[in-house]
């Protein structure tokens, strides 16, 4: 199958993949999903525990079932975006992971534009049955040779009991692409979904605001992000996790780095029932004074037992841990570099070893953008 | 040739002037201490010649090894040779130790040095920790020796390394700075010199200063054996050397 992907995906296009964690060689990989414009390569899988189907072919083989997913967590007359993917021809995959099967390696997926100014419109489904296990990495980028695009990505995930799902997504897109996922995720009792997002070169707009209902008892939900805004470009994303189930827990952590473009970093909490934990963390660093970034935090509670708190900070870069480290030699550039690095430290993430080198290779590239 | 000249250095820092026309020669293989009250300018003086651009040089030149540096940026400083021991270092989140410490090394061959170094300082469980992030007061001023220990300046600028240390680690400092210093050489041999804040003398204890210096009002006054400075503020404070001033 690795013949496959590298018969259809040529070798200009395959770097740019590999740097957003998708690797055609298929190692360390249970499972791939490619879609080049609208063209789906695979998909394949290598074990039976995990189905992995382009979502036309999944409409046709389970009509019933997937009339009962679809549609649901995310409305498709939401906007306008969620509008135009309801009209276009279905692209994406869908995903189901066996009850009680715990999946070692990454399953992972590129959403590849490589044509000036085309559209993608993608909708994706992932069922985690009960007791089952999955992360997945999700690269999505653009060609080098391409300028213009829009990418619309609607997903629905549903983690039923006892499941765990980490969901990493990379982003490279150049520099006028527009970017509009619609993400909507249900979490049953003692289930866990984990997010994070990590991009770090910018486009137009990227603009993501996942809702997850933290429907079960005792479920929980986390939301990372890593972002450098460069000049140009514009940043609108953040998570809105209601929580619906008793002694469920919410965590959305937010680090952007603004080297001269905007970023807003939305969190919201909505706490529902008794014994819920939730915590909002934005912090944000301006390098200079070309960009901006607003965090907009909001705590909502409905119940009088519930814990949330909140912290925001915002500032530019510290002048004094520069210069500290100028003072031990190192150039202004490497120190500042050091620094904006220490702030997207990867760590925070809680990645499996297998994604977390992609990731720090990602955060490493940030070397060259100063 | 002196390894550090100031000629004539004012000073400002956010408009205020702080020095006004100073004057230090310090010689190859020289250990100086700097004495002065609170608030007189003695780290800013180590910021000025370290080179932070807040310590606005109004006037003067700060020659090193027969070189102008007054208008080279700090990390040029430092690896021409100068190197700091702050008094209140900042501490870096996502920064640890040990990376800091694998860069400022990477120009020796040694490799060990991080271990022996780190042992020496009893230092060696915060290599994995975030730089002076939640280090006790005693471990972020053995992190600083540590740190100049690697960098091995000619010119170390020490500030107050003894304040707020313990008895016991104030001999572990006091030892590594005696290292740092080359005073186990002989004379001739020494080539690393320094200059050392201190408030409390302790560490005059450990090592042998050839001069000390007073700052008062923005000027180098009084210099002289150190011990005996030092004695001289002890049994009559600052007030005096400021009396004895206005009569000069
Ligand atoms: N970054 C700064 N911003 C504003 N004022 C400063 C700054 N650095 C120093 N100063 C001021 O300059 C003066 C000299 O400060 P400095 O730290 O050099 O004194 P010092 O002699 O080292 O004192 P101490 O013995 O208390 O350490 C003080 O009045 C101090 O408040
Ligand atoms: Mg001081």
């Amino acid at each position: 199958m690795s013949e496959l992907l590298k018969k259809e995906i040529k070798k200009r296009d395959r770097a740019k993949m590999l740097n957003v964690g998708f690797d055609v060689e298929e190692k360390q990989r249970s499972a791939s999903y490619t879609l080049l414009n609208d063209q789906e390569i695979g998909p394949r899988t290598s074990s039976r525990a995990i189905e992995l189907l382009s979502i036309g072919r999944a409409l046709e083989k389970y009509p019933e079932f997937m009339k009962k997913f679809l549609w649901k967590l995310v409305k498709g007359n939401k906007d306008e975006y969620t509008q135009s993917v309801v009209n276009a021809r279905p692209v994406g995959y869908f995903i189901r992971v066996k009850p009680g099967h715990k999946a070692i390696l990454p399953l992972q997926s590129c959403f590849y534009i490589k044509a000036e100014r085309f559209k993608q419109e993608v909708h994706n489904l992932i069922v985690m049955e009960e007791g089952s296990s999955l992360n997945v990495i999700n690269g999505c980028a653009s060609a080098d040779y391409v300028n213009a695009g829009v990418h619309i990505g609607v997903t629905e995930i549903y983690i039923k009991k006892n499941a765990y799902l980490s969901y990493t997504m990379i982003h490279d897109w150049s520099e006028e692409v527009e970017v509009r996922p619609r993400t909507g995720i249900f979490v049953d009792d003692h289930a866990t979904f984990v997010s994070n997002y990590i991009s770090i070169k910018g486009s137009k707009i990227t603009q993501s605001y996942p809702t997850c209902h933290l429907k079960g008892k005792d479920s929980s939900g986390v939301f990372n992000s890593l972002i450098y805004a460069p000049e140009n470009s514009v940043y609108d994303i953040g998570a809105r996790v209601i929580l619906d189930g008793r002694d469920s827990r919410a965590e959305v952590v937010s680090r952007s780095i603004s080297g001269g473009g905007q970023v807003i970093a939305r969190g919201e909490l909505i706490g529902n029932k008794k014994s819920i934990r939730a915590h909002l963390e934005c912090s944000g660093m301006l390098l200079n004074n070309k960009g901006s970034i607003t965090a907009i935090p909001i705590l909502e509670a409905h119940h009088p037992e519930v814990d949330m708190s909140h912290e925001a900070s915002v500032g530019k870069i510290a002048e004094e841990e520069i210069y500290y480290l100028m003072s031990r030699g190192i150039s202004e550039e490497e120190a500042i570099s050091l620094i904006v690095r220490g702030f997207l430290d990867t760590k925070i993430l809680g990645l499996p070893p297998a994604i977390e080198k992609e990731v720090e290779k990602t955060i490493n590239m940030l070397d060259h953008s100063f | 040739m002196p390894i550090l000249e100031i000629r004539n250095l004012f000073i400002e820092v956010e408009g205020k002037p702080i020095l006004k026309g100073i004057n230090l020669t310090v010689a190859e293989g020289e250990t100086i201490i700097l004495f002065g009250p609170n608030g007189v300018g003695k780290s800013s003086l180590f910021m000025a010649i370290m080179g932070f651009p807040k310590y606005k040089i109004k006037k003067g030149q700060i020659i090193f090894k027969g070189t102008d540096i007054t208008h080279l940026p700090a990390s040029d400083r430092a690896r021409m040779g100068i190197g700091m021991s702050f008094q209140r270092p900042p501490s870096i989140k996502g920064i640890k130790l040990n990376g800091l410490s694998e860069i400022i090394n990477s120009d020796k061959d040694n490799g060990d040095r991080i271990d022996y170094y780190s042992k020496m300082l009893k230092l060696d469980q915060h290599l994995k920790r975030d730089i002076n992030l939640g280090f006790s007061g005693g471990e972020v001023k053995r992190s600083e020796i540590f740190q100049l220990l690697l960098q091995n300046p000619l010119l170390s600028l020490i500030d107050e390394p003894e304040s707020g240390v313990d008895v016991e680690n104030i001999s572990i400092l006091g030892k590594a700075i005696k290292r740092l210093l080359h005073k186990e050489d002989r004379l001739t041999k020494r080539r690393n010199s320094g200059i050392i804040i201190t408030h409390t003398g302790l560490i005059l204890n450990y090592l042998n200063a050839d001069m000390g210096y007073m700052l008062i009002d923005g000027c180098l006054t009084c210099s002289g054996n150190a011990r005996e400075i030092f004695e001289l503020i002890q049994k009559q404070g600052y007030r005096e050397c400021q009396n004895c001033l206005k009569k000069k």
